[in-house]
């Protein structure tokens, strides 16, 4: 059983691992910086489905495979399968449990749900409900645009911080015995509205959820920033990673200048592929941290994690009607001994 | 848009935060996304006004009469640019250059009916395709009729 | 056909479109808010009879731009009023702009059958 350390953060007992990971993305996200770093990476966004949705539920299903065949378990030894996505009625990890024929809980966090599903799956395994969880998040950008904006091909004007919802998906196995990174902690966040309700712009409506779920974790744990080798937030942005650092001086005097990046950073080229902001979307944390970091983390080049994976709650339909954006996001620390 | 119907007032810390990200995102290079516009949206009318030209002389008609076929051909051009998944790579550069004159509507159209397709031809194609055009026939139809209105009681 | 038409079809549509996108890059409001906004624009024009004088000036550079949709549908209200009255009005709304929106149905429709959306 676990610990509650301060108001918002839990220490398990036994830090579970996570053995395996599966990462899947669009062709766009290939050609960007961290894009050797996938498993497998699609040539078309289609990915042979006939439709886009389509496309989305292959790209979660073929990460989850992916992520157990590594490690050579069948979905037959899997305890729980812990999925969310973008799409309405989170449909994608719907059908994505249906192929896998694993217990299915749904989850949804928005941008948060891969740092929501490591959190719940250290409950579930260090709680002893179960020895095997396996947690997965995907986004596409054709169908998650069309959901919360405009029609692909509709010839809109993007704003310089309109981000690009990332295309592709990402799995992690999490378990009670075996090697890997653990997870040691994890703070739950809570829905923070600062007053934005452009949609174009959810670094800014999400850089203080961040930077609050950031600040309780290192007041809950007493580890500073200085604690971590990186400190990751999940798509913030370019503007959302420069307004959560200065939210996190402000509002406790935390450093994050030093060992502080954004996933929506890292899985793009901001100079050269024209995604303005950067990235969004629930692959955006799920591949960068499943992809890249942890491969970083067996290599044993970088032994302490901090996930902040955000998200933005709301729907194309609360944000016509003129409601703010609800946010939220999760912490995660993963380290390898 | 925000039209709250209750509007809350904007707590301290909320306050205090809209100034930061105002201070801190980056505005629309103005000028730069005007002189395109103005570039585009110029161009496009300069391409409308060679069709209108070109009907007038070869069927012989009023610049009136000649509008029309023209205005149909540069749907048509708007169309097949989307079909095509250029219309939002130009508009990209373009912005409201391109919106703002008919191939703009047709745009609106296209895209709605292309993007829908895989939902069936009734609920998909032909109940989504004027899905963002649709607002622009609605409030040009109730201005006509107001304005139609007030002209047939007040001064015919 | 002489080339200050095509100058001024360039000037003046260039100018109404620069005007949306000074609206689009001040303010919030979207495409779709912009536009509906210059039909209403240009059917209130269209009745105070300015339209028309700014076509005369500037051709296709006024013909072009969807504000003059909501000019012509103001003049097929008003020239169908004047033969019928008040009927006419509802009569007579699309008889100017039935090739727009006619051409915008048919070319979606057939566009929407041959092509796929890109993603």
């Amino acid at each position: 059983m676990a610990t509650k350390l301060g108001k918002q953060t839990y220490k398990p007992d036994n830090p579970p691992y996570i053995i395996s990971t599966g990462t899947v993305a669009g062709p766009f996200e290939g050609q960007g910086p961290v894009g050797k770093y996938f498993d497998h990476v699609y040539t078309d966004t289609l990915a042979g489905e006939r439709s886009f949705e389509n496309a989305e539920k292959e790209m979660m299903t073929n990460a989850c495979f992916t992520c157990l065949n590594k490690v050579n378990i069948t979905p037959q030894e899997v305890d729980f399968f812990l999925a969310g996505d973008l799409l309405n009625q989170t449909i994608t990890s719907g059908f994505s449990a249906l192929e896998l024929a694993v217990p299915y809980l749904g989850i949804y966090g928005a941008c948060s749900t891969s740092a929501l599903g490591l959190a719940i799956s250290t409950m579930l395994v260090d709680g002893d409900y179960a020895r095997l969880v396996l947690a997965a998040t995907s986004s596409h950008n054709s169908s998650a645009e069309r959901q919360f904006r405009f029609p692909t091909e509709y010839g809109a004007h993007r704003k310089p911080t309109t981000q690009w919802t990332v295309t592709g998906a990402g799995a992690a196995l999490v378990a009670k015995e075996g090697t890997g990174p653990r997870i040691t902690y994890f703070t739950i966040g809570k829905v923070t509205d600062m007053g934005i309700k452009d949609a174009n712009n959810l670094g800014a409506a999400m850089a203080p959820a961040a930077a609050a779920t950031m600040v309780q974790h290192f007041a809950d744990t007493g580890n500073g920033p200085e604690y971590y080798d990186l400190i990751v937030t999940g798509d913030l942005g370019k503007f959302g990673h420069e307004l959560a650092i200065k939210t996190c001086i402000t509002r406790g005097g935390f450093d994050l200048t030093k060992n502080y990046s954004d996933c929506g950073i890292m899985i793009y080229d901001l100079e050269k592929q024209d995604v303005h902001a950067g990235a969004s979307g629930c692959a955006s944390s799920a591949l960068v941290t499943y992809g890249y970091l942890y491969r970083q983390m067996l290599a044993g080049k970088l032994k302490k994690l901090l996930l902040v994976a955000t998200g933005a709650l709301h729907s194309q339909c609360s944000v016509q009607q003129g409601s703010n954006i609800p946010t939220i996001a999760h912490a995660v620390s993963i380290e390898v001994e | 848009m925000s039209r709250d119907p209750k509007k809350k007032p904007l707590t301290v810390d909320q306050k205090r935060y809209s100034e930061l990200v105002n201070e801190l995102v980056p505005k629309p290079l103005y000028l730069r996304n005007a002189i395109m516009a103005f570039v585009f949206g110029g161009v496009v009318c300069i391409i409308g006004q060679f069709f209108t030209d070109l009907y007038k002389i070869s069927f012989k008609l009023s610049s009136t009469e000649a509008g029309n076929p023209a205005v149909a051909t540069m749907i048509f051009l708007g169309a097949l640019l989307t079909g095509l998944g250029l219309f939002d790579k130009i508009a990209r550069y373009g912005g409201a250059g391109l919106s703002v004159p008919v191939t703009g509507f047709a745009n609106s159209v296209v895209a709605s009916a292309l993007e829908f397709k895989r939902e069936g031809l009734v609920f998909g194609v032909g109940s989504k395709m004027f899905m963002l055009a649709g607002s622009v026939i609605t409030f040009g139809v109730v201005t006509a009729f107001v304005i139609g209105l007030i002209y047939a009681i007040f001064i015919l | 056909m002489e080339w200050q038409t095509y100058m001024m079809a360039f000037l003046v549509g260039g100018a109404i479109c620069v005007v949306a996108q000074l609206i689009l890059d001040f303010t919030n409001f979207t495409p779709g808010h912009v536009l509906s906004a210059f039909v209403v624009a240009g059917g209130i024009l269209g009745g105070l009879g300015l339209y028309d004088k700014l076509v005369q000036i500037a051709g296709a550079g006024a013909t072009m731009p969807i504000s003059s949709f909501g000019n012509a549908l103001v003049k097929g209200a008003m020239a169908e009023a004047e033969r019928n009255g008040v009927i006419g009005v509802l009569t007579g709304m699309f008889e100017l702009t039935s090739t727009g929106i006619t051409a915008a149905i048919i070319f979606g429709f057939l566009t929407a059958l041959v092509f796929n959306p890109e993603g």
